[in-house]
């Protein structure tokens, strides 16, 4: 069997893929990639954990699941915002996102 | 509804009607003057309805209307209050119902209602006279309107509330509340035209003097409940409080049961105007007419006579039939005195109202003599029947000044007084009404014969005066009913007979007939309510009727004093003293031609008349005595105490905290408090926010790389402090 360790490896990897996306990606889009990808990598986590610690339950698997269900809104949310913003703006550039800026 | 149930309802009426009016319809005279009249109609039908169930109860001394409630909680008990009609106050409640009435009705046609509003009447002023054209184009003035109408009937409402309370307390707290509810309200009625400087004084007078009697029956009332531990009348005057209060001895040879009756029997002194206190009520006049016929007939007055009636078993204790106590003695001193003194005062008084005032302290001093020398019964009856006649010429009076002004009016001089009996004469032939019934009031007053009822009242004092050995006493009352007939008689012959001394008298008109009315119904009352005490034994009439009151009023107290024994002296007395006096006043009167004539009581008494003109100078001494020293020892207290001293010590308290203020505030609030303190820490928190703002760059991606960065420092900082 394969031991725990790589899972955990690739979703911390996924996970600070996905951080750095975030932290350094322009494009508002992006960054909401970004986010997908670390929560992604915690989904991983958990179904690993429920995996090699409690199969006899389904805790893990509903975590995961309700994980996606959030996901999923929030990128509906997060994409109309992104629309509404380039709307009025005519951009996604984060930095150019500077309206509450003192 | 039991008579109980009507009891406690009785003053209710007057004092809704007082509430209503003051705050409802005092804008309307009509609906006013209808509620109160309406109120007073509803309490003398109650008052009358209590009056017949007591006739129709046996042996009502023993049995009478009582009901109580627990009223206020103290330490073991309750203080109570409750109703009590016996006979006594059953006989005042028929006298006071009627005669509120009465004057309640009287004071619409006094107070014109239905007349034009003055030309120039103010409020506080009495009204001067409206001019009206009739259809030719004449101008006519005519008397106007009370300009304050709705308020009189307020306060006289308020008073009668204050009346049927007292009479109907069974304990003397309650009695005293309306006996203080009526002080207030005749106050504010003698005061009713307060513009005038002699009717605010005289309202501040009368006021000020009954206080004093008042402090004195508070202290009674203080030293009763002491020494009882109640103030209720079934309490006190029970066989073994009144033994127990006869012997203990409190002060001056007076048992304590004396020193209360005496301190309680000064509240009267101050209420019925008896010497030395007697002079509040002549100047009481200065109130409108209804006022001067409610205070000295209805109410007030009777109120006093009342209060010492009831207290009689106090002061009376250890009394044995045949010697005086000592309070008793002071009593019958004081009444007999004020009897002789206040009639002597009257002969002199040229003012209508002025006469009948001295009449009144007279006739309460025939009261306080009765009670004192031990005939309560007799006291009770002229009480009642005096109420009757006196309040009868009052409003008779009140007609006659009515009448005088309505010839003022039509002549337009008002330097005329009409008041001033001088001025009148003949007036029999334009006010027959007011005529023949203040007639009838007169001869009852001065005792006429057989057909009036003061005859049988004061009758029955001399008989009990004179059966009883009271020699002094009878003497001096004597001959206080001759100078009663005699000044009576001048009255009716100065204002009535002969023939008008001015103009004004000629143009003098009869009143309307809400006036004339009570004047009727109380001449009956002033003949009738005689003939229910005819003493059995009375020559030829005697037992033709039986001697009602004596029965009924006697069996107030539980051992009803056996009526005097009958003698002839006393009854010739009675009949001379009051022929004689009507006789010689009409004869020495009777040539009073003109309105400055020397009245022939001058040439006769010389400077002595000067004397009694003047009463006494009781009013200087007074002046001088209480007045003027109280006055200078206020001023002293304002200008040199007050102002001086307490003010100096507060101002200079004042300039003190004023400099120590202004050297805080420049030397330490301004440079310190707010320069440093409160400027310094708002430019800091300024400076601060200046810089930080610039960490705030709006870009959510430093955010987070800045929470990264802090969360990383956290990490190492725990792996080293907690693992290593």
């Amino acid at each position: 069997m394969i031991p725990i360790s790589w899972y955990l490896i690739v979703a911390a990897a996924l996970f600070s893929i996905g951080l750095f996306g975030v932290l350094a990606r322009k494009n508002a889009v992006a960054i909401l990639l970004g986010v997908e990808l670390m929560l992604n990598a915690v989904n991983i986590n958990l179904v690993t954990f429920w995996r090699y610690n409690a199969p006899e339950t389904v805790t893990g698997q509903v975590f995961a699941i309700i994980v996606f269900a959030v996901a999923a809104a929030e990128v509906a949310v997060g994409l109309a915002l992104i629309i509404s913003i380039y709307r009025n703006r005519k951009t996604v550039v984060a930095d150019e996102l500077d309206m509450m800026k003192w | 509804m039991t008579p109980e149930n009507i009891i406690w309802l009785l003053p209710l009426p007057p004092l809704l009607a007082f509430v209503i009016i003051v705050l409802f319809t005092n804008k309307s005279n009509k609906l006013s003057h209808s509620v109160g009249v309406g109120a007073a109609a509803l309490s003398f039908i109650g008052a009358m309805y209590v009056f017949i169930s007591a006739l129709g109860v046996e042996h009502f001394g023993e049995h009478p209307f009582t009901d109580s409630i627990p009223w206020l909680p103290l330490g073991e008990g309750w203080l109570e209050v409750g109703i009590r009609i016996d006979p006594l106050s059953a006989a005042v409640l028929f006298f006071v119902g009627i005669t509120v009435f009465m004057i309640f009705l009287y004071s619409v046609g006094y107070h014109n209602f239905g007349q034009p509003k003055g030309d120039h009447d103010k409020k506080g002023y009495p009204p001067h006279g409206a001019t009206v054209e009739d259809e030719h184009g004449h101008k006519h003035t005519v008397p106007s309107v009370e300009p304050m109408y709705a308020r009189f009937f307020a306060f006289i409402g308020l008073f009668a509330a204050g009346m049927y309370t007292l009479v109907i307390s069974d304990n003397l707290l309650t009695l005293f509340v309306g006996w203080e509810i009526m002080g207030l309200c005749s106050y504010l009625l003698i005061g009713f035209w307060f513009q005038k400087e002699s009717a605010r004084n005289a309202g501040i007078k009368a006021f000020m003097t009954t206080r004093i009697g008042d402090v004195f029956m508070l202290l009674g009332l203080a030293f009763l409940y002491t020494a009882t531990g109640s103030l209720s009348y079934e309490v006190i005057f029970s066989e073994a409080t009144l033994h127990a209060l006869a012997s203990t001895p409190a002060f001056w040879g007076l048992s304590v049961a004396g020193a209360i009756g005496l301190l309680l029997f000064i509240g009267a002194v101050g209420k019925s105007a008896q010497w030395p206190l007697h002079v509040w009520l002549p100047d009481a006049m200065e109130g409108p007419t209804p006022v001067s016929a409610m205070i000295h007939a209805a109410t007030m007055v009777s109120a006093g006579v009342y209060m010492t009636i009831r207290i009689f078993p106090l002061f009376s204790a250890g009394w044995d039939h045949h010697t005086l106590t000592p309070a008793m003695s002071i009593i019958a001193f004081i009444g007999a005195f004020t009897a002789l003194f206040a009639a002597t005062i009257a002969i002199a008084q040229n003012d209508v109202k002025g006469v009948l005032a001295y009449s009144t302290i007279s006739q309460l001093g025939f009261m306080m003599a009765a009670i004192g020398i031990g005939a309560y019964v007799a006291a009770a009856f002229h009480l009642v029947t005096h109420a009757f006649f006196k309040a009868l010429l009052f409003l008779g009076s009140g007609s006659v000044i009515h009448g005088m002004e309505h010839g003022v009016l039509h002549t337009g001089d008002h330097s005329v007084d009409p008041q001033d009996m001088r001025n009148m004469g003949g007036l029999r032939k334009k006010m027959p009404i007011t005529f023949w019934t203040f007639l009838i009031g007169g001869f009852a007053l001065s005792g006429f014969p057989i057909v009036t009822a003061g005859f049988w009242s004061k009758d029955e004092i001399f008989a009990d005066a004179f059966a009883h050995g009271h020699t002094a006493v009878f003497v001096t009352l004597a001959i206080a009913a001759f100078l009663t007939a005699f000044y009576t008689m001048r009255q009716i012959t100065m204002t009535f007979l002969g023939e008008a001394r001015t103009p004004e008298a000629e143009h003098a008109h009869e009143t309307p007939w809400t006036m004339t009315t009570p004047l009727v119904v109380l001449s009956i009352f002033a003949v009738g309510y005689g003939w229910v005490g005819i003493p059995e034994e009375f020559p030829v009439i005697g037992g033709l009727l039986p001697n009602w009151f004596h029965d009924f009023v006697g069996h107030t107290l539980a051992h009803p004093l056996p009526a005097p024994e009958f003698s002839m002296i006393p009854l010739w007395t009675s009949l001379g003293v009051a022929l004689g006096g009507l006789g010689i006043g009409y004869l020495t009167y009777r040539n009073f031609k003109s309105a400055d004539a020397v009245d022939p009581m001058r040439k006769l008494l010389g400077p002595v008349y000067h004397f009694i003109e003047n009463k006494y100078y009781f009013d200087e001494a007074y002046d001088y005595l209480f007045v003027k020293p109280a006055t200078w020892i206020s001023e002293v207290f304002t200008n040199k105490m007050d102002q001086g001293v307490i003010d100096g010590i507060l101002h200079s308290f004042g300039k003190v905290s004023y400099f120590i203020g202004h050297t805080v505030r420049d030397k330490f609030d301004t440079p310190v408090v707010n320069r440093f303190v409160g400027d310094g820490s708002a430019d800091a928190v300024q400076w601060f926010g200046k810089k930080l703002r610039k960490m705030q760059t709006g870009r959510i991606q430093q955010y987070m790389f800045s929470a990264l960065g802090v969360l990383f420092i956290i990490f190492i900082a725990l792996y080293y402090l907690v693992l290593a």
